[in-house]
């Protein structure tokens, strides 16, 4: 029988395989930031060990960064401890750190890949479990805790038993104003937030492979949200032009000897998977979540849906709690929803051709009055580059806020939070009660949709604008 | 991590699915570097917000067991949220459904996860609403969850019970192995990327 590529990663780095044991796994990249590793680094000093492979371990500073004042001590002492503490376990341990203010700092899932760091058939693990976005290069990337953290630091392998095989089809064409956060979006309304539990998902068919990169980023990112640790894409041209000539990728005969073994990471025709999906893509409209999990989502034509209607009863104990943490009413059209706040960033969202969308859509126009709208780039990179192309002065001219790069909004780790009661449309990840903020209220959406959203005050479509005149 | 072999204690029926680590900690308390002390910030929200909270409840305040509704600790990987649970008195939470990380995390911190089928999750919440004091025992020897004349079995890797029930830590048996690793070191491509020295871009 054939393999997935998910079975082809995972084989090739099998260190050890004994009966009645984990697999013990190879790890060849270790991302680390700020939260998930202080106590991963106090149980080495305890046990007196060290870091086996500085070489293929890689810090930033994302979560708890401000993104106003960046080059200014972090003014929360506590987070600013945080952050001095990976700097000092950095540099005790010899690993390479991108801190505030560097070039290469930034969500540590964009920055990855920014650098050539992030390739196809790697493993590569992180304590946050948004690693499953380096999927998009056929990569086997999962998130893990701050002990498994430390399990890396040590001995740079995992114990892990193979994941179930789980695949996503989509097929056929995207329509206009329809984006991979719709895509993903519609997969875990589809399967549900435990829908991948125990698989990783591989996304193909033709819709998948006419993406981008950092739509297939988007479209891994967000494999967690239906439940799975991992989501992956096989590579394939698209994949090998992002990453030629970025630093950290192969060059001369490196590049032809990388290219080939990366051309081998398909799936087998005869693989067989424990569970397939299917999307026509074709169907599928913009995407907006109105409850509090992901798994909560609606095209944005439809209305606030009724409880009493869900059959099953915890779904329908979800949505009754969802409706009244969101203060939502049955029967409300979602286009009518209206918002305070308006997020565009995250490592769901926050890479420069997310930026491109959303700048198209404000170019020459002003947000709504009653809106704020964050504009929040992923990475340093990303704020020059679209610096560069002057999609800050479309942002700032729409009246929209320029920041530095970070997770911001994302989570309520740094400044940059919702009020109790605020409503936000969010290209973010997770629509958690409190995630944005201590009462904050999200729907997760597209950047199109967020930009949209930003210019008339409610959750709007791009192809709602036309039809408006907005 | 402690070792892990049998636990009796009474139960708090949690019934509510999706909970996801943003309500067992929100990101406010992960701030902290320390590994102890994250019992301020369990269920903080449901806890101030909610008087009628399962665990605002006086008969449930003693409550080791946790017993929660399907798909239980999803979303981010913090281990905060299993350090939570232990730190406020929970060794054990029962669950039809546990997200991938947080049942890996809490094998490693020492909280012992079971799955059971929905219903007997249903008969196990009748049961401590209608005596919160009823005892409840999970024993991992004999992997069965008992309570009253009740017998529920349950099912966990092999692997995991032993580590948990001899309290091992996962590095200390990964380094028995340290020749398997640096022979596999020896052989991947020269072409894999590596992080040091910093390339210029």
């Amino acid at each position: 029988m054939g393999q997935t590529l998910a079975q082809k990663v995972y084989e090739s780095h099998v260190v050890r395989r004994t009966a009645g044991e984990p697999d013990l796994l190879y790890i060849d990249l270790h991302l680390v930031h700020e939260v998930t590793s202080p106590q991963a680094f106090d149980g080495l000093r305890a046990a007196g060990r060290r870091v086996r492979r500085p070489d293929l371990t890689m810090a930033t500073e994302d979560h708890n960064v401000p993104t106003l004042d960046i080059l200014s001590p972090i003014a929360d002492p506590v987070s600013r401890a945080q952050v001095e503490a990976l700097r000092r376990n950095a540099a005790e341990f010899g690993i390479r750190l991108a801190p505030m203010g560097d070039r290469d700092q930034g969500i540590v899932h964009v920055i990855g890949p920014q650098l050539g760091l992030t390739q196809p058939g790697m493993t590569i693990v992180c304590g946050d479990s948004h690693t499953s976005t380096h999927g998009a290069f056929g990569a086997l990337a999962f998130g893990i805790g701050t002990s498994e953290v430390e399990h890396v630091l040590a001995t740079q392998t995992l114990p892990q038993y193979p994941a179930k095989q789980m695949s996503v089809t989509v097929d056929g064409e995207l329509p206009a104003g329809v984006s991979a956060k719709d895509v993903i979006l519609a997969v875990i309304a589809e399967i549900g937030t435990g829908g991948g539990q125990g698989h990783v998902i591989e996304y193909r068919g033709s819709a998948i492979e006419a993406l981008s990169m950092e739509a297939r980023m988007t479209i891994c990112n967000m494999s967690i949200e239906a439940g799975a640790r991992a989501g992956l894409i096989a590579p394939d041209q698209t994949t090998f032009d992002f990453l030629q000539g970025r630093p950290h990728a192969p060059q001369g005969a490196d590049w032809d000897a990388a290219v080939a073994h990366w051309s081998t990471l398909r799936t087998d025709p005869d693989a067989v998977f424990d569970r397939e999906v299917h999307i026509d893509a074709a169907s599928l409209t913009p995407y907006v979540t109105w409850g509090t999990n992901p798994g909560q989502g609606l095209p944005i034509g439809a209305s606030v849906p009724d409880p009493a209607q869900i059959a099953d009863e915890n779904e329908r104990r979800a949505a009754e709690s969802a409706l009244a943490y969101m203060g939502l009413t049955a029967g409300t059209p979602l286009r009518e929803i209206e918002v305070d706040t308006v997020f565009l960033g995250s490592c769901t969202n926050g890479r420069i051709e997310d930026l491109r969308v959303a700048a198209a859509l404000l170019a020459g126009k002003h947000v709504d009055p009653n809106t704020r709208m964050l504009v929040v780039p992923g990475s340093v990179g990303v704020k020059q580059q679209a610096e560069a192309e002057g999609l800050d002065r479309v942002f700032i001219d729409a009246g929209a806020e320029w920041r530095g790069a970070g997770c911001s909004m994302c989570l309520g780790m740094n400044p940059d939070q919702l009020k109790p009661g605020e409503r936000s449309a969010s290209t973010s990840n997770r629509n958690f009660q409190g995630r944005q903020g201590k009462g904050g209220r999200t729907h997760l959406v597209s950047p199109a949709v967020a930009a949209a959203t930003a210019l008339t005050g409610r959750l709007t479509a791009p192809a709602d604008l036309e039809m408006a005149g907005v | 991590m402690d070792a892990f072999t049998t636990h009796t204690g009474t139960a708090a029926p949690l019934r509510r699915s999706n909970v996801d680590t943003d309500q067992i900690i929100p990101a406010e308390y992960l701030k902290r570097i320390t590994r102890t002390g994250f019992e301020d910030g369990l269920f903080v929200a449901w806890r101030t917000n909610e008087p009628d909270f399962v665990l605002n409840q006086p008969q449930y305040a003693g409550a080791s067991i946790l017993v929660a509704g399907p798909d239980f600790g999803t979303g981010s990987s913090r281990e905060h949220a299993n350090w939570a649970l232990l730190d406020g008195g929970f060794r054990v939470v029962i669950s039809p459904r546990f997200a991938d990380i947080f049942r890996n995390n809490s094998t490693k911190a020492g909280l012992l996860t079971v799955v059971l089928p929905e219903a007997d999750v249903e008969a196990l919440w009748a049961a401590v609403e209608a005596d919160p004091a009823l005892p409840v025992t999970v024993d991992l020897q004999a992997e069965q969850v008992t309570y009253g004349d009740v017998t529920v079995p349950f099912q966990i890797d092999p692997y995991t019970r032993w580590r948990l029930l001899e309290g091992l830590d996962d590095v200390g048996l990964t380094e028995r192995h340290l020749d398997d690793i640096t022979a596999f070191e020896a052989q991947r491509p020269a072409w894999l990327p590596r992080s040091l020295p910093a390339l210029p871009a």
